[in-house]
């Protein structure tokens, strides 16, 4: 094992040393940053006060995250927003479990409003945390740690070492590249089994393609009832039980109201896309550790994007 | 007649392999996650177990080939396939009890679960070539033939697999197809084999 570690370990810097060609991309977008790592290319680029992580392509078309220099609090992409917005259904989480860093938009974020909340990261590729460590606003802190490992292995540990969590947010899904046994009905319920009475979910996916009908069923299948909200991205808010009313959404929101408008954060337009009934049919199939074709059933009607 | 059964089974023998390799990162993936480590382990435990597999496979050809042998071991190999769909959780749950190391533990379950079919599936390739050949001069050719088909329904069982069966079958169903059509090959070929040779 020591053996193949290390030889591995040998193959992990000859791949890491492989200098990339720049791409050619847009006059004005420069590239400060670049690596293939293990997982996919990783791109930092910038364009005058806006700094991006991309993977695959140094193009504007597969941004994960970015950040404005002269205001990096401000949450500049609207996923982030409809992400942190699952906080209006609980207002104070204690402990925080994030699958996905990409550039750290998230934990920084949640680190704003909650500097004692313990925030515990999962990121599958190495290079993504230095880039996020190097190139974005984000560090590590006694209460924020970030876990090199395959999302639904950490879950299974948390499970084995008891911890819950009061937020879960999946944030671990590419432009068009889905970890499929990060969406099944097992992984959703070894999910539920780490969240406390009443904890949330927030989950960032995809708005519209042959996948939508089954996420939904298969979200629905473990927590019933979730909130849906819909722009160019897709984000689910639910619940360990009870799903809050709209009532009390509307009491967090005007709490937090003042700390979210400085990130850029607007109830209002959160709740225009808001929606908590079923749509799509009810015969679809719920994704689980058998039938999980995800990234085929998310190609499918791609041209509709 | 004889010819045509064993390129038969050494083209479904392929497709098998290569299908089962495939759903073993599926069933490794809830466990073990699927990172690098978990596809390196799968690939390593089945080039590990052909390696050995046609060593196997070609000493059993030293003596009195027949194709009688050659269905066994086909048959053999699809039937190993099914303590997979009774064992995998189990299994899986014991290995990560005692390792979270998805190295370890991936290379752990997959030398538990996929080895011994894929060391069987090793041998039909060398034992296929035996009975194929009739002069030593021939020798070349008729291994390439063994080779192109079994491999040739290997790049098959790849493709139809990850393409179109996990779309419409769950992974336990496609194992027991992957069996069940073994089972027919193999026993098949030993009739064909058989009313061909009186």
């Amino acid at each position: 094992m020591k053996f193949c570690a290390m030889k591995f370990k040998v193959a992990l810097a000859c791949l890491a040393a492989v200098a990339l060609t720049p791409l050619p991309a847009a006059a004005e977008l420069k590239t400060i940053h670049s690596e293939k790592s293990l997982y996919r290319n990783i791109f930092v680029t910038e364009d005058g006060d806006l700094r991006c992580l991309t993977f695959r392509r140094a193009t504007a078309g597969t941004r994960q995250t970015c950040f404005e220099k002269s205001d990096p609090q401000n949450l500049y992409f609207p996923y982030a927003r409809m992400m942190m917005g699952a906080l209006y259904l609980n207002p104070n989480p204690q402990r925080i479990l994030i699958v996905g860093l990409g550039g750290g938009t998230l934990p920084m974020g949640l680190r704003g409003f909650l500097p004692d909340a313990a925030i515990d990261v999962v990121e599958i590729d190495p290079a993504v945390v230095k880039a996020a460590l190097d190139y974005f606003p984000f560090k590590e802190d006694a209460n924020l740690k970030v876990h090199t490992d395959d999302g639904r292995v950490f879950v299974k540990k948390a499970i084995k070492a008891g911890t819950k969590y009061d937020l879960v947010m999946l944030d671990a899904f590419e432009d068009d590249y889905i970890p499929e046994h990060l969406l099944t009905r097992e992984f959703l319920q070894e999910v539920k089994s780490i969240m406390t009475p009443g904890a949330v979910i927030a989950a960032n996916t995809f708005s519209s393609s042959g996948l939508y009908p089954y996420e939904s069923a298969t979200y629905a299948d473990t927590f019933g009832k979730f909130y849906n909200l819909k722009a160019a991205n897709r984000v689910i808010w639910a619940q360990n039980g009870e799903l809050a009313p709209q009532s009390t959404l509307d009491a967090n929101a005007k709490m937090l109201e003042p700390a979210f408008e400085k990130r850029g954060i607007k109830s209002g337009m959160l709740f225009l896309m808001l929606n908590g009934s079923k749509d799509w049919p009810d015969d679809t199939r719920v994704l689980t550790d058998q039938y999980a074709p995800s990234n085929l059933l998310n190609s499918r009607g791609k041209s509709n994007r | 007649m004889r010819t045509f059964a064993v390129l038969g089974i050494s083209c479904w023998s392929g497709f098998l392999l290569m299908a089962l390799e495939l759903m073993s990162g599926r069933i490794l993936a809830p466990t073990f996650g699927s990172s690098i480590y978990v596809w390196g382990a799968v690939i390593t435990v089945f080039m590990l177990a052909l390696s050995i597999g046609y060593l196997i496979g070609g000493r059993m050809s030293m003596s009195e080939p027949r194709i009688a042998v050659l269905c066994g071991l086909h048959l053999l190999s699809g039937l190993l396939v099914l303590p997979i769909l009774f064992f995998e959780l189990p299994v899986l749950d014991g290995i990560f009890e005692y390792t979270q190391d998805p190295r370890l533990g991936s290379l752990l379950s997959s030398v538990i679960l996929f080895f011994l079919p894929a060391a069987v599936c090793g041998t039909v390739a060398p034992y296929a070539v035996r009975l194929l050949v009739k002069d030593s001069q021939a020798a070349g050719f008729y291994a390439g033939l063994q080779y192109f088909f079994s491999t040739a329904f290997s790049a098959a069982g790849t493709l139809l697999t990850s393409f179109y069966f996990v779309l419409i079958l769950e992974v336990d169903q496609i194992l027991m197809l992957l069996i069940g059509v073994t089972v027919f090959m193999a026993l098949s070929a030993f009739l064909i084999s058989r009313k061909s040779t009186p």
